[in-house]
Formats: C-alpha cells, structure tokens, sequence
C-alpha cells in the first residue's frame, strides 16, 4: 500500500479524506490489524499545547511621519523591551523578555507577572499595546522619540516566528535537594516530592513521526489557533540520541522552526505565562498532521504512552550544572498514572504540558481536514535526520584574556 | 449535634492585635485549626480556621466574632478558578497540599475539588497562566 499526499489531498477536497487523531488510530490499529487500518486511514492528526520559550513575532509598525528608524534605538511593548537591530520600523519581539523595572528574581521566587509572552498574547487578542521608542535621528529619519499605541490589525505584518517548539520528547524534572525550587519545569519540592514531565507523549507530533519521515521543511500546520508552517529544524535540533527499538528517541531530540500569520491566529492558543522564580513564556499549540503513506508510517503513528521513555533529572544539580546525569528512565505510561518509583521513592507526577489542549488541538485539525479547509503540503526538504550525524554541542568554553580585540 | 466547617476569618486592622480565636475555645468551647493565617500589626489580616463543635455553640461563636466585626465566609469560595484562563496544564496538581486538583480521564482535564481546597495560596503563583484567584 503507498498513497502520495497528492492523492489524500484530492480525497480532502472531495470530503472523504479518513482522518483520526494520534490517540484514537491506537485502537484502530490494534483491532483491524497494520496493513487494513494503513489502507483506510489517511491522515493521523498530531497535537500539543505547552510552553515553549524560544518562541517570538516580528512585524512592521508602518512609518510615522516625520519617520522615525527604530533601528539600535530602544523599543518597548507595554514596556518590554524588543528587539530592533533590523530596518528602520521592523520590531522583533521575545516570549521571554521582561519590563526593565520587572524586580526579577531580587525577591526569590520571583513573580514574572507581564513580559513577552503576554504581550504577543495581548497582540493577537486585537488589544491596543503602549508602543514606545527612542532613537538617535538621521538626516532621513529624523524623528528620536514615538509613543503611540498599536493594533494588531495596523500592522503591516504580524508573523509568529518560533525557532525552538514541539521538543521531541523532553526530561521529566526532580529536585533532590532539601529546599523548594522553582524551574522553568514548574515548582519542585525537596527530596523527591514530586515529578514534572511536559510533553504530550502519544499526541506529540515530532514523537508520531520520530525519524521525520513525513514532518519535513514547509509542512503546513496547525499553529496558534490559524495555519503555518515548518521553516526549518528548530535550535537544538539533536537526531542522534539515543532510541527504542520502535526508533523514539529516549530523551529530548528533534526541534522545530514554525512559522505563520499572527493576525489569523487565536490568543486560546497563544498565552502569556508566568513561571514563578524563573520567568515567563509562551504556551502555544501546535497540530501537525501526519499523512498515511504507507503501512510503515501508519506504525510509526500508533506509538502509545507506554513505548515513550523519558529520562528522570535532578533540577537541584545535574541540570543546573550541565552534567549529564539521568536518575531513571519511565514511560509515559507510569507519568500519567499519577506517580513514579525512583530509589524506592513513590513519586507524584504532574503535567505541564496540556494534555487535553493536545487532543482539542489534533481534534480541530481533524475536523478542518475532514470539512476540505485545511490540505496538506509536500515538505520542499527533510529535516535533518539520523543519517545526518549532526548533535548539539554544549558551549566551547573558552578563557578570555584581559585586553583581548575583537 | 456536632459540626465542623473550614471558614476564613477576615479581620480588619483594628482588630488585628486582638487574641480572638482563643475565645472560641474558652467561651464557646468550640476546638479550631488554623490553616493559615496572614497576621500584620495595623492592617488587615485573615486566618483560616477548621472550627468544630455543636452547632448551637457553633452559631453562637460565629455571632461572637460577627459582633466583633469580623467578616466571615465559607473556605470553599475564597480560592477560584477563571476558567477563561486555566489551560489544563497540570502544574498545580502536585503542588497542591490537599490534592485538591485531580486529573479526569478521558481528555485528562484539570478538576479543581473546592471541597478539598484550604485556600493556603500555592496554586496561586504556581499557575503559569495564573488562572487562580483568591477572592475576598
């Protein structure tokens, strides 16, 4: 059985695509065997719905008069500071970027009530956000400060540019110290008190396809409530890990660059959060449909929360001082039953990736393919795999002499 | 017949230096745990209370600290969910001391059991969305 995306695409347009979610073709699988379910399904929907921090927008704010370049200036959203080192009125800005006067982590743990995340979430709900800019004025662009507010629907383009989401697979955060502490993984209590995992595991999309078979270089997606795309491999984008016999990599692996229109997507997918003692971010979610090939890339899709192992870390040492040391390896299956066993500790686990986010996110995606609103595209590149050898680095650290040029 | 009820005691800061919960004991022999208390010289402060006894002793505590002008309400309302904002994560659910949060299959949404909540304020700041409020 080999169908091409060409041929589920004329099935969408007619209405008859048989679309199912990552969660649901388990069951078909396993009742009408591999090769029968890969021949009636044709597309498995993906989703997942979590904070992802290397997440951003750019626009363009259109030129004041007289005109003004933002460039090497300082710009504030509701006074988070962006980023401005490009032509004279494009604006990036970060999920993680605080107000300046934000007291941080002064008072441990921080709040981290507003930053960026909350901005692009303020953006894409249409509210008006306090623009403001200095800069130092040139012949052409003469103007040195502009306060006004914007509007999404003003500018010229809002785009939702992330180049880290979708982890495939991710470590589950502990705490073997005696004291609290509080990580980008959510709040830790001392001596094993509980567990934090954050991936949507047999939803995950990267986790669905885990050699990248079919999640390729402009895949069109489900991104933040509208449609996007894949760009790129996401930072960190790291194939070569460790993997199970069914081929998921047993730790955090591949990554992916989205990108996609910020003005046709929904702030129930774009949130503002706050980590408390660590910082704020962006929950987005993201469906990513999987087309049904062949009977291979069905199985790929029918992996289940018991066949994804996760590797247990302690967030008090081994993570903090980058040595790479795993605790334990537990499936997902044993996560979300509600506790682990570590050195004869029982464990409680919590999520802090949404769970039932995922399934409506895989659950709308289903739906507009099935209605002949969403088709799906032929990746232009693959990402690359493990064929490719590539590895992420840790820093090379070098010692920086005094008085050294640059 | 015996009752036993989770309140929150709001005091205002006239009242802040006061030794009240004692009197509980001592005139109304009612037997209280406090669950949490926030307790600052010249302004306001709250405690939580467990207060067990009969219930006419019961009434006539609750009237007693009426009287003395403290604003009294039910533990359950004081800690709520704004749904529009609450996005299932599961970060609050091992935080919680009272496992007040429990995960409903099938789509494993979040619960949140009132019942179970003693308003001690964890959850608050441990929300990333910050969809826990605590209302007065």
């Amino acid at each position: 059985m080999q169908r091409t995306i060409e041929d589920i695409n004329l099935k969408i347009k007619a209405g008859k695509a048989v679309v199912v979610n990552a969660e649901e073709v388990i069951g078909i699988v396993a009742k009408k065997g591999l090769s029968r379910a890969a021949r009636e399904i044709d597309v498995v929907t993906t989703g997942t719905f979590s904070p992802m921090c290397s997440s951003g927008v750019y626009f363009n704010i259109g030129h004041s008069k007289p005109r003004i370049k933002l460039e090497a200036g300082k710009t504030f959203l509701n006074d988070v500071p962006a980023y401005t080192g490009f032509a004279a009125t494009d604006v990036m800005l970060g999920a993680t970027a605080l107000p300046e006067g934000d007291p941080r982590n002064k008072m441990h743990p921080g709040d981290f009530n507003y930053g960026g995340g909350h901005v692009i979430e303020d953006l894409v709900s249409g509210k008006d956000v306090y623009f403001s800019a200095t800069a130092y004025g040139t012949n052409c662009y003469p103007r040195k400060k502009l306060e006004t507010w914007i509007n999404m629907k003003d500018l010229n383009e809002a785009v939702l540019c992330n180049f880290r989401n979708a982890y495939q697979n991710y470590n589950v955060a502990v705490n073997l110290s005696d004291k609290t502490i509080y990580t980008y993984l959510g709040i830790l209590k001392p001596r094993l008190g509980n567990a934090v995992y954050c991936s949507a595991g047999q939803l995950s999309p990267l986790l669905n396809d885990p050699l990248y078979k079919t999640i390729g270089i402009g895949s069109r997606i489900f991104l933040g409530g509208g449609t996007g795309f894949v760009a790129w491999q996401g930072t960190q984008h790291n194939p070569t890990v460790p993997r199970t016999e069914k081929q998921i990599p047993k730790k955090g692996a591949g990554t992916l660059t989205l990108i996609g229109d910020l003005k046709q997507m929904n702030a129930r997918w774009l949130r503002g959060i706050s980590m408390q003692g660590y910082g704020v971010s962006l929950s987005v979610g993201i469906g990513i449909p999987i087309p049904i090939l062949n009977p291979e890339i069905l199985e790929y899709a029918t992996i289940t929360d018991d066949d994804i192992i996760a590797p247990v870390m302690d967030y008090s040492k081994a993570y903090p001082q980058n040595i790479p040391e795993i605790l334990a390896e537990v499936s997902y299956g044993r996560l979300k039953s509600g506790s682990i066993c570590i050195n004869n500790h029982d464990i409680p686990t919590s999520s802090l990736s949404s769970y039932s986010g995922a399934l409506e996110i895989a659950n709308t995606l289903k739906g507009w393919i099935k209605r002949g609103e969403f088709l799906l595209s032929e990746p232009v590149a693959p990402l690359p795999g493990l064929e490719d050898g590539s590895s992420t680095k840790p820093l090379n650290y070098r010692p920086v002499e005094r008085n050294n040029n640059y | 017949m015996k009752v036993s009820k989770k309140i929150v005691l709001h005091f205002p800061a006239r009242l802040v230096e006061e030794a009240i919960a004692c009197r509980l004991a001592k005139d109304f022999d009612l037997q209280f745990n406090i669950l949490k208390a926030s307790i600052i010289p010249d302004s306001e402060g709250f405690i939580v209370l467990e207060l067990t006894g009969e219930q006419e002793a019961y009434d006539q505590g609750i009237r007693f600290l009426t009287r003395a002008g403290i604003h009294i309400e039910a533990l359950s309302q004081s800690v709520v969910r704004n749904e529009d904002k609450c996005t299932h994560c599961g970060a609050c659910v091992t935080v919680c001391p009272t496992e007040a949060f429990e995960i409903e299959p099938p789509n494993r949404k979040i619960h949140f059991n009132h019942t179970k909540c003693i308003a001690c304020g964890v959850c608050l700041k441990a929300c990333p969305p910050r969809a826990m409020e605590l209302h007065f």
